[in-house]
């Protein structure tokens, strides 16, 4: 679905990503993790080509994703992301939020739009938000906001940038039991994390990312219980016992 | 001389007349820039150099320029190329496009202040530039520009009387007129000042009402 083939991306002379060799399969959840800086949120952004890379391949679906050509957009319909502050629009109300890409990019009819726009917002437990202007709803409704919105775009394939790192404590839960039930109905996702619990119960494998390199990846219960590489071993014990 | 409210009532039916062309000169003046104004901020921030390097030109060349030598050059020039203008049309001209500047900077600054999640966030949904711009960008960077914008008019406003050079007959050129022919400076230029601030106030006011409004909306 997703293949990331010896991706390497740099700002100006610092060297990012370096090579990058992985996949993504259709209906698998994939979390990255890995070290502040390691480029997670980078190798992210250049999936849908919110960022470009400079050598190597991102395909979708066998679609080469380039970030200048005319079709980027038609990749971003495809595949949506899901941003760690939520991004949603002010202006304008949830169900508005959720309608937007559907509505005014695919230009799909507008009672059609208007149901399915319901149908996300309630799944994701806001139906008595429908209305409410993002200011006036927590982090937590915010973000199963943005996940309606990526929904409703119908798309192959989710991002996610640590969707609940801005959270308070008390609204994780929500989101993270969302995104649990795409995972069983196995909407295909990438989904940076520091949610070390959520990976293991919910993904289907994880990379390990350090210094721009993929260090360890494979069956999420393999790498979180028994990580081969002393560099995620350090990693896990630093994240499930903060010092 | 005649008592002082005869007086009053002896020039304002003029100044009324000038006051009414002020009002008129600075809405279209204001309508033009804010259209041109939009359209240097939209060049400006398109991110494509062709664009934005020709647009930044006009725009620094414009804003160079006096207000006054604008008007003699829209005014007293132009027509030697051929093209006539009335007094009242070279003076909406001038103004409206020295203040497109200044209002086109007004816009820019709003559009670059709304936050780079919103343009990501329509991006990935598949947006392209434009319709990003009209429905995601400009409706956030209006409420950014507002209040700024809210100057520009009050200062355009106030930049009208400048087209008297030019001999529109708007509020200070009356006032001049009047003044000259009866040597009743203070009570001429008083009333001339209060008329602009009959505008300038309640303008203020209303700016700060919608801004108000616009605040509490979110
Ligand atoms: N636009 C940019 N310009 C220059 N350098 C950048 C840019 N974006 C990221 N970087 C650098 O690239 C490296 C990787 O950043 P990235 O945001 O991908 O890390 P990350 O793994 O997501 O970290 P975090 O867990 O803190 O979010 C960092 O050193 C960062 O400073
Ligand atoms: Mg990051």
């Amino acid at each position: 679905m997703i293949r990331f083939t010896d991706v390497h991306k740099s700002f100006g002379s610092l060297e990012v990503l370096k090579g990058i060799d992985a996949e993504v399969a259709k209906g698998e959840t994939v979390c990255l993790i890995g070290p502040s800086g390691s480029g997670k949120s980078t190798l992210l952004r250049c999936v849908n080509g919110l960022e470009d890379y400079q050598q190597g391949e991102i395909a979708i679906e066998g679609a080469r994703v380039d970030a200048h050509a005319p079709s980027i957009h038609q990749i971003r319909t495809q595949v949506a992301m899901v941003f760690q502050r939520f991004n949603l629009f002010p202006h304008r109300t949830a169900l508005e939020n959720v309608m937007e890409g559907p509505l005014h990019v695919l230009g799909e009819p507008k009672a059609e739009v208007r149901d399915r726009a319901e149908d996300h917002l309630r799944r994701v437990g806001l139906a008595d938000k429908m209305n409410a202007y993002p200011a006036s709803l927590s982090g937590g409704q915010q973000q199963r906001v943005a996940i309606a919105r990526a929904l409703a775009m119908r798309p192959r394939a989710i991002l996610m940038d640590e969707p609940t790192s801005a959270l308070d404590p008390e609204t994780v839960g929500d989101v993270l039991s969302v995104m649990a039930d795409l995972a069983h109905e196995h909407m295909t996702m990438l989904v940076v994390t520091h949610e070390i619990q959520f990976a293991r119960e919910a993904a289907d494998r994880v990379l390990f990312l350090d210094g721009g390199c993929i260090v360890e990846q494979g069956p999420a219960a393999d790498v979180l219980t028994s990580p081969q590489h002393p560099r995620t071993q350090d990693f896990l014990r630093r994240v499930t016992h903060p010092v | 001389m005649a008592p002082l409210l005869d007086r009053v009532q002896d020039y304002l039916p003029l100044l009324t007349q000038g006051l009414w062309l002020t009002v008129a000169v600075t809405i279209l003046a204001l309508v033009l820039a804010s259209a041109l104004g939009l359209v240097w901020a939209i060049l400006r921030t398109s991110g494509r150099r062709y664009l934005s390097g020709p647009a930044r030109f006009v725009v620094e060349f414009l804003r160079g320029i006096p207000i006054l030598v604008m008007l003699f050059y829209i005014y007293f020039v132009l027509p030697e190329l051929g093209i006539d203008l009335t007094a009242f049309q070279a003076g909406v001209i001038g103004l409206a496009l020295i203040y497109s500047c200044y209002i086109g900077e007004t816009f820019r600054g709003g559009i670059e202040a709304v936050d780079r999640g919103q343009t990501e966030a329509a991006k990935s949904i598949g947006m392209r530039h434009g319709k990003m711009m009209r429905r995601v960008v400009l409706p956030q960077a209006i409420r950014i520009a507002l209040p700024p914008y809210g100057n520009n008019m009050v200062m355009l406003l106030k930049d009208s009387s400048q087209v008297s050079v030019i001999s529109v007959a708007e509020l200070t050129m009356q006032g001049k007129m009047l003044a000259s022919s009866t040597f009743d400076n203070m009570t001429v230029f008083t009333l001339v000042a209060a008329l602009y601030l009959c505008l300038t106030i309640p303008l203020n006011m209303v700016m700060r009402q919608v801004e108000r409004r616009m605040g509490a909306a979110r």
